[in-house]
């Protein structure tokens, strides 16, 4: 007699993919136990690293039916460090360019379309460095769903002493490969409502598919919720809109 | 915000972090999300020794009034002392 696999059970683990330049990397992968057909979602961290936050998020996508990996973007600078050590040693070295991040990204979807079940269909979704790097990561990848948390120097001329790798990408827009969900807190400076606008409007003019949500009262990191800036509200709203974005674009 | 905005300087001296004392050889200061403190953002300060590799760190979250008020003291700390007595060439 056999068991079936209860429906919510999940696997996390650490697992090994190779990332850009054919660099193996450590990444945390999260996906359901029971057999069956599902999309992939990566997972970009944030600058803050790859934390014990990110990791809640990625296994969230897994209780919700995807197979969801986060790439370790500072493993090269500090393999096995504490994230707060290893995000401090990666921006004393300058910090993550961005066609290591679109590799590391390749890296991951590939990994994930090798799992068993996966419907080769590939979501992308970052928090505040994370989302200005799900935008690139769109932009040079063929993915079919992106989420943009809040990414800042997307648009906008970055501050004075800005590292060149940082640079505004409003100029890859015409390449982005799938639709993109957009939420912002409309008390943000970076990204400010000005520049959600102007990618708004880009987007609108190249006909590429979007959705944008700016929720009044909540400023940046408001996802965090062990954070001062977490706004329940927006939050709650904000992960139902990623969830149903997701099964709309995923699924299969 | 993450600014990525860092102001890093070579520096001479030693520090206590998680792993007992070691030897620093630069600091980076900038002003981004805070992991610990209580604030979406704070000024952090990192004393660090790549060599030793990442754990080799003492880190600080401090409000602006907290870091401003620090660099001041350390002004003041240096000004009251005997000129040179904490130099490279006491």
């Amino acid at each position: 007699m056999t068991t079936a696999v209860p429906s919510d059970a999940l696997r996390a683990e650490t697992v090994t993919i190779t990332g850009h330049g054919g660099d193996e990397i450590e990444a945390y992968l999260a996906r359901p136990l029971a057999p069956g057909s599902r999309g992939s979602v990566v997972v970009i961290h944030h600058m803050p690293g790859y934390d014990r936050e990110t990791k809640e998020f990625v296994r969230r996508f897994a209780a919700a039916g995807y197979a969801a990996l986060c790439p370790n973007l500072y493993h090269r600078e500090a393999p096995g460090a504490d994230p707060d050590d290893a995000a401090a040693a990666a921006r004393a070295a300058g910090g993550v360019p961005d066609e290591r991040l679109v590799g590391d990204v390749d890296g991951a979807a590939s990994y994930l379309n090798g799992l068993d079940g996966a419907n080769g269909r590939i979501g992308v979704i970052g928090h505040c460095s994370g989302g200005r790097h799900t935008f690139l990561a769109a932009c040079s990848l063929e993915v079919h769903a992106a989420v943009d948390c809040y990414g800042a120097f997307i648009v906008e001329d970055p501050p004075e002493g800005l590292p060149k790798v940082m640079q505004p990408i409003l100029h890859l827009a015409p390449q982005l490969s799938c639709p993109l969900l957009g939420l912002f807190g409309a008390d943000d400076r970076y990204p400010a409502p000005e520049a959600v606008k102007l990618l708004d409007e880009e987007l609108t003019r190249l006909g590429k598919p979007h959705e944008f949500h700016s929720y009044e009262g909540a400023g940046h990191s408001f996802f965090s919720p062990d954070r001062p800036a977490y706004r329940p509200e927006a939050a709650v709203d904000g992960w139902v809109k990623i969830l149903a974005f997701f099964g709309e674009h995923l699924a299969g | 915000m993450c600014t990525y905005l860092t102001e890093k300087i070579a520096v001479e001296g030693s520090g206590k972090g998680a792993t007992g004392w070691f030897s620093g050889t630069e600091a980076i200061v900038y002003v981004d999300h805070a992991v610990h403190a209580p604030f979406t953002h704070t000024v952090n300060i990192d004393l660090l020794n790549p060599s030793l590799g990442p754990a080799a760190r003492v880190a600080l979250e401090l409000t602006e009034e907290s870091a401003l008020a620090l660099a001041d003291a350390i002004r003041a700390a240096v000004a009251s002392a005997p000129a040179g007595i904490a130099s490279r060439d006491q």
